[in-house]
């Protein structure tokens, strides 16, 4: 295989284009008449096309080229971005990104799809790009405009490349030479911008060129695909030539004819009716021949050097050197502690205020904006309107909160079944919103906010509110409880969490299955996360996912057992008790301790984890919670806090439930850390099965 | 891949008393005996982890899945640091190792399949078995060796739950 690099470059920034053109086609939903928002559309479509072609993609640079040319006349504001529209332009782009995923497979369906999208433009003529699109733009009085461009007998185009084309090794005269390939054409140099001698720098391209194109058709396309590469920063018009006699054409058109060529460069863009609009960025004819070279500088340089675009990969490969190095670092730290040598003290703790900035900035680089998943969930609630029928407002905030890339990928799949969830189960059909007098169309709310060390991200919805008495029969009816079995509101919440379980009367094709939510769960549990619901019988529900800011780096309490250390996440610790002497022998077997009136059970970990031998005569409890549950852990000693570096445990480990990664201490051995949740959760069905014996 | 070659090179290592015979160019670094944390409830394979250069490996003794007695480690014992393939995943493993011998090429023609039977051995954990000296090296599957108690320990760990639960 031969995958090349620039093959995938184009792909990365062709998904982030699509990306960039469903959010910007869902806004436009909202906001039809928002012209921003139409030509940021047509840029990303147009972006595509171009290096599209240029990478060889040619099925998507066809199939761009004319789902551009339908979308044209949206811009041009002959018809409107009605629903239908946007929704097989949605169509349209999953099909895009259907062709840039499987360049070779044959894939059907875009002949379709351009039908159907020709067919929503207002009564369009079928076929759209075929005839000659007008290149005027809205300033322009249309139908002047279309008069004129009828009887075009040609276009004149006047260019000017940027200043530093020929040091990136642009020949203009190839690019004369593509342009005589689209017709035949008439060059003239235009020297007006050619500074004094003694300013003049040889290696800045001061020349422009107008050139009369002799064809019919509008040649923008064409002639954009001449200047891919240069025409962010270059000055272009393009005119089309008034009929020999310039009286017939309208009269801006004929203005613009008889201006002399210098003056018009030069002047500021305020009149500009022929301006060819395509590419957004049209660079400004500015005060022309004094341009400075640092401005224009910093102005090419300013998007680039916003952003850079790193592979994951290298980044995990960063924080496992930085966790290395503040391993190292303890290391020494340990023994410059114990050293008399004041110089070996003064580097150490030099090396330790670097190193924790370093690691700071490294788990920085990793955070990601949340922003980054919620715009795909606006798609689905789209579809998922569609498909339902029903009516929903989908409102997100909290975009700009960070959380650990890791964090974040593995939060979609579970967003997905949560928002399907709301709005399946949760929200009414609209019939029944208006019954229950409310507004026919629902609501449904994606946040993000910080909260201490963790991130709350909520879907709330202003539905039906879960319906106990369902879950229960539905529960019950599955054998996940018992009859009898008293639940807390709470407990019956998260039964909508347990495998196997749905309430749906009829499965629909996107919930009711009973798969979905227990992966939720899962996930969630897997990124130490917790699940919180709240529920208002009418009203709505409100699930709370809490989830740690990083997986990388956590604070830790370090713990021995016998003649192993291990680590507790802090944030999981409530409280630490001595474990009272004699407490065995009260309990009757039943391991129970009282914490200010609440019975909390605990565990054993020497018992846990299969190790010989007595305790320590004074043994400690740690009581960690994990979500409504509480667990006390019987340790041998407490050590201290200490900053923990998370490791994955290898394949060979990863089936072991007590824990849930590794870390290295500060003197190079392996401590394994406590998975909390786990631990909980064995000791809440040891309540269980105790009380339910008691009982 | 080295089968389709006119020789193997490979790192010899003994356990008990006999040579074994890994890739070369799997073996990532051979440490000294450092110190090893036990991972309660681990199969007895991998019944250990290893700090290598700010990494958490796990550590695997051969001599469990050979039926090897296990002495207590000496001034010989060392750490083999080498990739291996569980389920198909590359991971960085160490193996421990009575004594590290050499790096020698052991001739493709050499190396007879296992035989089936009047082994000591399970045949599948056995690739082959190669000559020199006329001595015998065993060249260990080091993929079927480290994937069976990965898909044990995932069996393990759904029974873990069952009890749980």
């Amino acid at each position: 295989m031969n995958i090349s690099d620039p093959t995938e470059t184009f792909r990365q920034e062709a998904r982030e284009l699509l990306d960039q053109l469903e959010a910007g086609l869902l806004d436009l939903e909202q906001d039809p008449s928002n012209a921003d928002l139409i030509n940021s559309t047509f840029r990303a479509l147009h972006t595509i096309k171009g290096s599209g072609a240029m990478f060889g993609f040619t099925a998507v640079a066809e199939f761009v080229h004319d789902f551009e040319t339908a979308f044209d006349r949206v811009r041009k504001g002959e018809s409107e971005a009605n629903a239908a529209l946007i929704g097989v332009a949605l169509d349209a782009k999953d099909h895009i990104h259907l062709l840039i995923e499987n360049p070779d497979a044959p894939i059907d369906g875009g002949a379709a799809i351009l039908m159907a999208l020709r067919a929503s433009l207002d009564g369009g003529t079928s076929g759209a790009h075929a005839e000659p699109a007008p290149v005027e733009p809205a300033v322009a009085a249309p139908a002047a405009a279309s008069t004129a461009t009828s009887q075009a007998k040609g276009w004149r185009l006047t260019f000017y490349l940027p200043a530093d084309a020929l040091i990136y090794g642009t020949n203009p005269e190839l690019l004369l030479a593509e342009l005589a390939q689209i017709g035949p054409t008439n060059v003239l140099a235009l020297t007006d911008r050619i500074p004094d001698l003694e300013v003049m720098d040889p290696e800045v391209s001061y020349l422009g060129w107008q050139v009369d194109l002799a064809v019919a058709d509008d040649p923008t396309a064409a002639i954009d695909d001449v200047f891919l590469f240069l025409r962010d920063n270059m000055d272009l018009t393009l005119v089309p030539l008034a009929a020999e006699a310039p009286s017939g054409a309208g009269v801006e058109i004929s203005l613009e004819d008889v201006m002399p060529e210098a003056p018009f460069v030069a002047e500021p863009p305020a009149p500009a009716p022929a301006v060819a609009s395509e590419v957004a960025p049209v660079a400004k004819p500015a005060p022309v021949a004094k341009k400075t070279k640092p401005a224009e500088k910093a102005e090419a340089d300013k998007p680039q050097a916003t952003s850079l675009r790193v592979p994951a990969e290298r980044l995990d490969e960063l924080m496992d050197r930085v966790g290395e190095l503040v391993i190292a670092q303890a290391r020494l730290s340990q023994i410059a502690a114990s050293s008399s040598d004041a110089g070996l003290k003064t580097i150490a703790e030099e090396l330790e205020r670097l190193s924790s900035g370093l690691r700071d900035t490294t788990m920085g680089i990793r955070m990601v904006p949340i922003g980054t998943i919620f715009s795909r969930f606006r798609r689905l609630v789209h579809d998922l309107s569609n498909e339902l029928g029903k009516q929903i407002e989908f409102i997100t905030t909290g975009e700009e909160t960070e959380l650990d890339k890791t964090v974040i990928e593995r939060l979609a799949d579970p967003l997905v079944h949560l928002i399907r969830n709301s709005v399946d189960h949760g929200l009414e059909s609209a019939e029944k919103r208006v019954a229950a007098g409310k507004d026919p169309k629902g609501t449904v709310r994606l946040s993000a906010v910080y909260s201490g060390a963790e991130v709350a991200i909520s879907v709330i919805d202003d539905g039906a509110g879960l319906n106990h008495e369902r879950i229960r029969a539905k529960a019950e009816e599955n054998g996940l409880i018992l009859p009898e079995a008293k639940l807390t509101e709470q407990e019956l919440n998260h039964l909508i969490f347990a495998p196997g379980f749905s309430t749906a009367k009829e499965v629909t094709a996107l919930s009711g299955r009973g798969v979905g939510m227990d992966v939720v769960k899962r996930t969630i549990d897997g990124l130490r996360g917790t699940i919180d619901v709240a529920t208002t019988p009418g009203k709505g529900s409100v699930f709370t996912l809490r989830l740690p800011l990083t997986l990388a780096i956590i604070d830790g309490m370090l713990i021995r057992v016998g003649g192993g250390r291990y680590t507790i996440p802090l944030a999981a610790v409530e409280e630490c008790v001595e474990l009272p002497a004699g407490v065995e022998a009260n309990a009757k077997g039943r391991n129970f301790l009282d914490i200010r009136g609440s019975l909390v059970p605990y565990l054993r970990l020497r018992e846990v984890f299969g190790l010989k031998g007595q305790g320590d005569e004074h043994e400690k409890v740690v009581i960690v919670s994990s979500g409504e549950g509480r667990v006390g852990l019987v340790v041998d000693q407490i050590i201290g806090n200490n900053q923990t570096v998370i490791k994955q445990l290898s394949k060979l480990h990863s089936g072991i439930k007590s824990f849930s990664g590794a870390t290295i201490l500060g003197d190079g051995t392996v401590a394994l850390i406590l998975d909390t949740a786990h631990l909980v959760a064995s000791g809440q069905s040891y309540v269980e099965r105790n009380l339910g014996r008691a009982a | 891949m080295s089968e389709n070659q006119d020789v193997m090179t490979a790192l010899t290592i003994r356990l008990e008393d006999e040579l074994f015979a890994v890739e070369a160019s799997r073996v990532r670094e051979i440490l000294d005996l450092v110190p090893i944390t036990e991972v309660p409830s681990a199969p007895s394979f991998v019944g250990g982890l290893i700090n290598v250069r700010g990494r958490v490996v796990p550590l695997a003794d051969l001599r469990v899945m050979f039926g090897m007695e296990r002495p207590e480690p000496d001034e010989d014992t060392r750490i083999v640091v080498m990739e291996v393939d569980i389920d198909g995943e590359p991971t960085i493993a160490g193996i421990l190792a009575d004594k590290v011998h050499d790096v020698t090429d052991i001739e493709a023609a050499s190396i007879e399949e296992a035989p089936k039977v009047g082994m000591r051995w399970r045949p599948e954990f056995v690739k082959g078995i190669g000559k020199r000296n006329g001595g015998f090296i065993i060249i260990p599957d080091m993929e079927k060796i480290f994937e069976t108690p990965a898909g044990r320990s995932q069996a393990g760990a759904a029974s873990e739950e069952r009890a749980a639960s």
